[in-house]
C-alpha cells in the first residue's frame, strides 16, 4: 500500500485548514463546516492507521466519529437557529455576553 | 528543738494528728457562712426583709462553734493541739494530690476567733449602718462570702487551699469596695484594689509552683518537712515570693496604693476587711510559713525592712489626711507594718506579730465603727475639718473612741503597750545596724501614731463645732453603739489578757517558736516610747486643741503636701507602670491595625487587583475562547511528547 505518511500528511493539512477556519471565520455555519472538516481529517487518519495495522479498528472508530458528528450538527444548528431568531444575526461576534 | 537555751529564741515543734471529738465538725466553720452567702445571694428580693438576720446569724453561729473548738483544744496537752480534718479530695492526680483539709492549731484558732468574733460584731453594726440601703441583703451576702473565704484561708492545711481562700477574699473585697457600683470612684477603687492584689497573687502562685516543683507537695507538713533539705537559693526565693504575695494582700510597700482608695466602700467593709481581717492575711501567711523564713535570714530582713518602711509611710500619710477614714487606713497600713517588722525578726517576733494583730483587730475595728457612726450621723461627711465638738452629742461613741485611742497609742496598761513595745524591744534586740535602724523606725512610728490619733480625736470630737448647715447629729442607735462599745472593752483589755503570764506566748510557741525571755515591762526602749507618746500628745494638742482648726485645709509644708498626696505613691505607680503600660497597649493596637491588618489587607488587595486584570481574558468572543482552547491542547500534546521522548 502507499506509505501511510502521505495519508497522515493530508489529514494534518485538512485538520489545520479546518482549525484555522474555526478561528478566523465569523459566520457560525461556516464554523460548523470547518469543524466537520476537522472531524473528517481525523477520520482519514484513523482509517489510514487501521490499514497500517491490518485490522478494522480504525474504520470502526471512524463510524463512531461520524455518528457523533451528525448528532452534534443537529444540536448545533438548533442552537444557531434559536439565536438567529432572537438576534437576526448569524455572526459569532455578536453573541458575546458571556464575559466579565 | 524541744528545749530552749534560756533567753535564746527557739523554733517550733508540732506534729499534726487527726481531729477527734467536737473538732471533727470543724467544717461547720465554713458551712455556716457559705450557706448564708448562698441563701442571701440566690434568695433575691424575696429575702430582703429577713436577709440581714441570716447574714448576722451565720458568723455568730461560726463564732459559737469556734469557741467550742477552742475550749476543746485547750483540753488537749500542748503538744497535741494541732489537729487535721480532711474534707475531700480536690486534686486526685497521680503525681499531685491536694485535699481540702482543715488544720485546727493554736495559730488558726486565734484567727478563727478573731474573724468570727469581731466579724459578728461588725455584722451587727452593719444592720444599723446599712438600714437605709435597699441593697442590704446583697451586702450581707457578700460579707458572708468574705467570712467564708477568710476562714478557708486561715484553716487550710495546704497552700493551694489557702490560695483558694486568698483569691476568695480578694473577690469579696472587690465586690464590697465597689458595692455602690454606680459611683465611679467606688468602681475604680474596687478595680485598683483587685489589680494591686493580683500582682501580689502572682508572687504567691509562683511560690506555690516553686514548692511543687522542688518538693512535689504543697501540704504544710510536706513543705515544712522538705524545706531544711532544700538549697539556700530555693528557700530564699520562696521567702521573697511569699513576701510579695503578703505585700499585695496587706497593702505594704510597694503594693500599698489600693488601701486608701478602698475606703470608698461602706464603713463596715473598711472595718472588717481593711482593718481587722483581710489585710492581716499577709501576716498570717508569713507566720504560718515560719519554717521557711527561719531558714533564710535574707528574706526575713526583707520582710522587716518592708514592715519598717511601710509603718513610717502609713504613719506620715495618716498625719496629714483630713478624711477620717483615709487617716484610719493609713494607720492600718502602719500598724500592719509593725506586724511585718515583728514577723521579720524570726522566732523572736512571730508571737508579738500575732499579738499585735489580735489587739489591732479589736481597736482598729472599734475605731472604724465609731468613725462610721460619726459619718452616719453627719450625713456621710468624712472631712474632719467639718467635724468638731461631736463628743458632746455622741457620748457613747466618744467613749468607745477614747478607749480604742488609748489602746492604739500604747498607754499602759492598755493594749498596744503590751503588744507594740515588745516589737520595738525585739527590733533593737536584733543587734547591729539593722537592729538599731529598725528599732528607731518603730519608735518614731509609735510617736507618729500617737500624733495622728490625737489629731483625729481633737479634730473630730472636741473643740468648736465646724459643722455644715443642716447637720444635726445625735447618738447612734444601740445596734451601732453596742458593737463599738464591746470592741472598745476588748481593745482595752486585749493586750494585757494576751501578754500577761505569757499566755499567748505559751499558747502559740509550739507553732511559731518562743521569743527570748522578756526582760520585764519597762525597758529603755519602752521608756523612750512612753516619753515620745507624751511629747506627741502635747504637740498634737498645741496644733489642734489650742488653736482653731481651719475649715479649709491650709497650704502646709512640702511634707504635708506630699502626705496629702499619699507620699506620691499613686504618682509613682502612674509614671512607672500605668503610662508605660498605656504606651505599650497603644503601640500594640497601632501595630495590629497598621501592621498585621495592613499585611492581610494588602494580600487581599493584591489578589483582587490581579483578578481584576486577569478576568479581562473573558471577553465574550467565541473565537478567542476557541484560540485559547487550541493553545491549551497544543501545550498538552507538547508536554506528552516531551515526557515520552
Amino acid at each position: 500500500m502507499v506509505s501511510p505518511v502521505h495519508f497522515i500528511a493530508l489529514s494534518v493539512i485538512l485538520f489545520v485548514i479546518g482549525g484555522v477556519g474555526v478561528l478566523i471565520r465569523r459566520n457560525a455555519i461556516i464554523i460548523f463546516m470547518c469543524v466537520e472538516l476537522m472531524l473528517n481529517a481525523v477520520n482519514l487518519a484513523f482509517v489510514a492507521f487501521g490499514r497500517m495495522h491490518g485490522n478494522l479498528d480504525g474504520q470502526v472508530i471512524a463510524f463512531f466519529v461520524m455518528v457523533v458528528a451528525a448528532a452534534e450538527v443537529v444540536v448545533g444548528l438548533a442552537i444557531l437557529t434559536a439565536i438567529f431568531r432572537s438576534r437576526r444575526s448569524a455572526s459569532v461576534d455578536d453573541a458575546n455576553l458571556l464575559k466579565y | 528543738m524541744t528545749g530552749s537555751v534560756a533567753g535564746a529564741p527557739s523554733a517550733a515543734v508540732m506534729t499534726t494528728v487527726s481531729a477527734i471529738g467536737v473538732q471533727r465538725a470543724a467544717w461547720l466553720l465554713l458551712a455556716f457562712p457559705v450557706a448564708g452567702a448562698l441563701i442571701l445571694l440566690l434568695g433575691g428580693k424575696r429575702s430582703n426583709s429577713w436577709g440581714h438576720l441570716v447574714g448576722v446569724a451565720m458568723p455568730v453561729a461560726a463564732f459559737v462553734y469556734g469557741v467550742i473548738a477552742f475550749f476543746a483544744m485547750l483540753s488537749y496537752p500542748a503538744s497535741q493541739r494541732s489537729r487535721d480534718l480532711q474534707l475531700y479530695s480536690w486534686v486526685p492526680v497521680a503525681g499531685f494530690k491536694v485535699n481540702i483539709g482543715l488544720l485546727l492549731d493554736p495559730l488558726s484558732i486565734c484567727f478563727v476567733l478573731l474573724i468570727t468574733g469581731v466579724g459578728s460584731l461588725i455584722h451587727i453594726f452593719a444592720v444599723g449602718y446599712m438600714a437605709n440601703d435597699p441593697e442590704r441583703r446583697r451586702f450581707f451576702g457578700y460579707m458572708n462570702l468574705f467570712v467564708a473565704a477568710m476562714l478557708l484561708l486561715v484553716l487550710a492545711d495546704n497552700y493551694l487551699a489557702l490560695y483558694a481562700g486568698w483569691e476568695g477574699v480578694g473577690l469579696a473585697s472587690y465586690l464590697l469596695i465597689g458595692f455602690w457600683q454606680y459611683k465611679p470612684a467606688a468602681a475604680t477603687a474596687a478595680k485598683k484594689a483587685f489589680i494591686a492584689n493580683r500582682v501580689g497573687d502572682a508572687g504567691l502562685s509562683l511560690a506555690i509552683m516553686l514548692m511543687f516543683a522542688q518538693f512535689g507537695t504543697v501540704n504544710f507538713t510536706g513543705v515544712f518537712g522538705a524545706v531544711p533539705g532544700a538549697s539556700h537559693g530555693v528557700v530564699t526565693a520562696l521567702g521573697l515570693l511569699l513576701l510579695l504575695g503578703a505585700c499585695g494582700k496587706s497593702a505594704q510597700l510597694p503594693l500599698q496604693s489600693w488601701l486608701l482608695d478602698a475606703m470608698e466602700g461602706p464603713t463596715p467593709v473598711s472595718a472588717l476587711i481593711h482593718a481587722a481581717t483581710m489585710v492581716t492575711a499577709g501576716v498570717y501567711l508569713i507566720v504560718r510559713s515560719n519554717p521557711i523564713f527561719n531558714l533564710t535570714p535574707d528574706a526575713r530582713l526583707a520582710v522587716a525592712i518592708v514592715g519598717a518602711v511601710t509603718l513610717l509611710f502609713g504613719a506620715i500619710i495618716a498625719c496629714a489626711k483630713d478624711d477620717i477614714k483615709k487617716s484610719l487606713a493609713g494607720s492600718t497600713m502602719s500598724q500592719i507594718g509593725y506586724m511585718f517588722l515583728a514577723a521579720g525578726l524570726g522566732p523572736a517576733g512571730y508571737v508579738f506579730a500575732i499579738a499585735q494583730l489580735l489587739a489591732h483587730g479589736f481597736f482598729k475595728a472599734g475605731l472604724f465603727l465609731t468613725a462610721g457612726s460619726v459619718k452616719h450621723e453627719m450625713k456621710d461627711e468624712v472631712d474632719m475639718r467639718r467635724f468638731g465638738g461631736i463628743g458632746a452629742v455622741m457620748p457613747l461613741t466618744f467613749g468607745a473612741f477614747i478607749c480604742c485611742y488609748l489602746a492604739i497609742i500604747g498607754v499602759p496598761p492598755f493594749s498596744a503597750f503590751f503588744t507594740k513595745d515588745p516589737i520595738i524591744d525585739q527590733a533593737f534586740g536584733k543587734g547591729g545596724t539593722s537592729g538599731a535602724l529598725l528599732g528607731t523606725a518603730a519608735l518614731i512610728g509609735a510617736g507618729l501614731t500617737t500624733f495622728y490619733m490625737t489629731r483625729m480625736l481633737l479634730m473630730t470630737f472636741t473643740g468648736d463645732r465646724r459643722w455644715d448647715e443642716g447637720q444635726h447629729p445625735h447618738e447612734a442607735p444601740p445596734v451601732m453603739t453596742g458593737p463599738a462599745i464591746l470592741l472598745a472593752i476588748g481593745a482595752l483589755g486585749a493586750g494585757a489578757f494576751l501578754m500577761l503570764d505569757s499566755r499567748l506566748i505559751d499558747f502559740l510557741a509550739p507553732v511559731t517558736g518562743r521569743p527570748p525571755s522578756s526582760p520585764g515591762l519597762y525597758t529603755p526602749a519602752g521608756i523612750g516610747a512612753l516619753a515620745l507618746l507624751v511629747a506627741a500628745v502635747i504637740l498634737a494638742w498645741f496644733m489642734y486643741g489650742r488653736r482653731e482648726v481651719p475649715v479649709t485645709a491650709p497650704p502646709g509644708s512640702p511634707v504635708t503636701v506630699a502626705a496629702r498626696k499619699e507620699l506620691y505613691g499613686n504618682a509613682f505607680n502612674e509614671s512607672l507602670l500605668m503610662r508605660p503600660g498605656q504606651w505599650l497597649t497603644r503601640l500594640s493596637v497601632y501595630f495590629d491595625n497598621r501592621g498585621i491588618d495592613g499585611l492581610v489587607n494588602t494580600l487581599a488587595a493584591t489578589m483582587g487587583g490581579t483578578s481584576g486584570r486577569v478576568r479581562r481574558v473573558e471577553n465574550g468572543f467565541v473565537r478567542s475562547y476557541a484560540l485559547l482552547m487550541f493553545l491549551g491542547a497544543a501545550l498538552l500534546v507538547g508536554a506528552l511528547l516531551l515526557v515520552r521522548v
